[in-house]
């Protein structure tokens, strides 16, 4: 099944079955793109705006990271959760975060499936 | 990260087109805090209604030239400019220097060790991130010295 998209936020809690640790209120967030990567480095070099990224690192550089990459909110695979003085950051510059049960892959493949793009830029 | 006193008026000694300038210090190995210089840095850029792409370029910049100070060196400063046609960026460490410049610019090259690549860097994407996302960008450095990084995202 393709999905309309955009896609809002809300909907892609419910495709990965996440718990939403903060940005309850943004959920309406439309997301297109999707990427996914542990390397911050690879996230700042590739990933275009605006995109939701997939991650399994929880330090506070994966917020940093969306805030200056300025992507659309965090979802940490495999039930990760940032510390709580990560998620006051996030509160702080309005970036959702969201964990999911399912793997990196699991989520991807699902998001994939649901017709998400990649939301990376060419090299 | 120790910000040091706002510096909005403090562009004595700065170029004549210097309208901003503020230094912030960033404190080798403190990887509770990377991050934090260019957030903030980005915040200020926003206030002063910087195009946000530029923003955005010379901020991944920053954060990669941050995360090589808490990686690589004891301290830095990081220095920013606001001109009329460009943003620069000064970075200066206290740190071992860099033997082999070319190398450090290669893709994929690093010295990192595990608990770098644990927080997502080191993978030697720093230096060619940095300048790909920036107009202009120069590197030099003194074994044993430290190592001091300079770039520009043009606004005009």
């Amino acid at each position: 099944m393709d999905a309309g998209f955009p896609v809002r936020l809300s909907e892609i809690r419910d495709l990965l079955e996440c718990d939403v640790l903060c940005g309850e209120d943004r959920l309406d967030l439309e997301i297109e793109e999707c990427f996914a990567a542990d390397l911050m480095s690879d996230v700042l070099a590739y990933c275009r705006p605006n995109a939701l990224l997939l991650t399994g690192l929880t330090g506070v550089q994966s917020v940093h990271t969306a805030d200056v990459a300025e992507l659309a909110a965090v979802v940490y695979v495999n039930r990760k959760r940032p510390a709580g003085h990560i998620l006051d950051i996030a509160r702080e510059k309005e970036i959702p975060l969201l964990s999911t049960p399912r793997t990196l892959y699991e989520a991807c493949g699902i998001l994939r499936a649901s017709g998400f793009a990649g939301g990376s830029r060419t090299r | 990260m120790t910000q040091e006193r706002p510096r909005e008026d403090d562009v004595a000694g700065a170029p004549a087109d210097v309208l901003y300038r503020e230094a912030f210090r960033i404190s080798g190995g403190d990887y509770e805090h990377g991050g934090e210089v260019a957030a903030r840095v980005k915040a200020i850029l926003k206030e002063l209604g910087i195009d946000p792409a530029c923003s955005r370029r010379l901020s991944i910049a920053n954060f990669e030239a941050e995360m090589n100070v808490i990686m690589y060196a004891e301290s830095a400063d990081l220095v920013l400019e606001v001109a009329g046609d460009e943003v620069r960026v000064t970075v200066a460490d206290r740190g071992p220097g860099i033997p082999d410049i070319g190398l450090a610019m290669q893709e994929g090259y690093s010295t990192a060790t595990a608990e770098m690549r644990a927080r997502g860097f080191g993978a030697g994407m720093g230096l060619p991130n940095m300048k790909r996302n920036t107009d202009r960008f120069e590197i030099e450095s003194v074994v044993g010295g430290g190592t001091t990084l300079r770039y520009a995202v043009r606004i005009a």
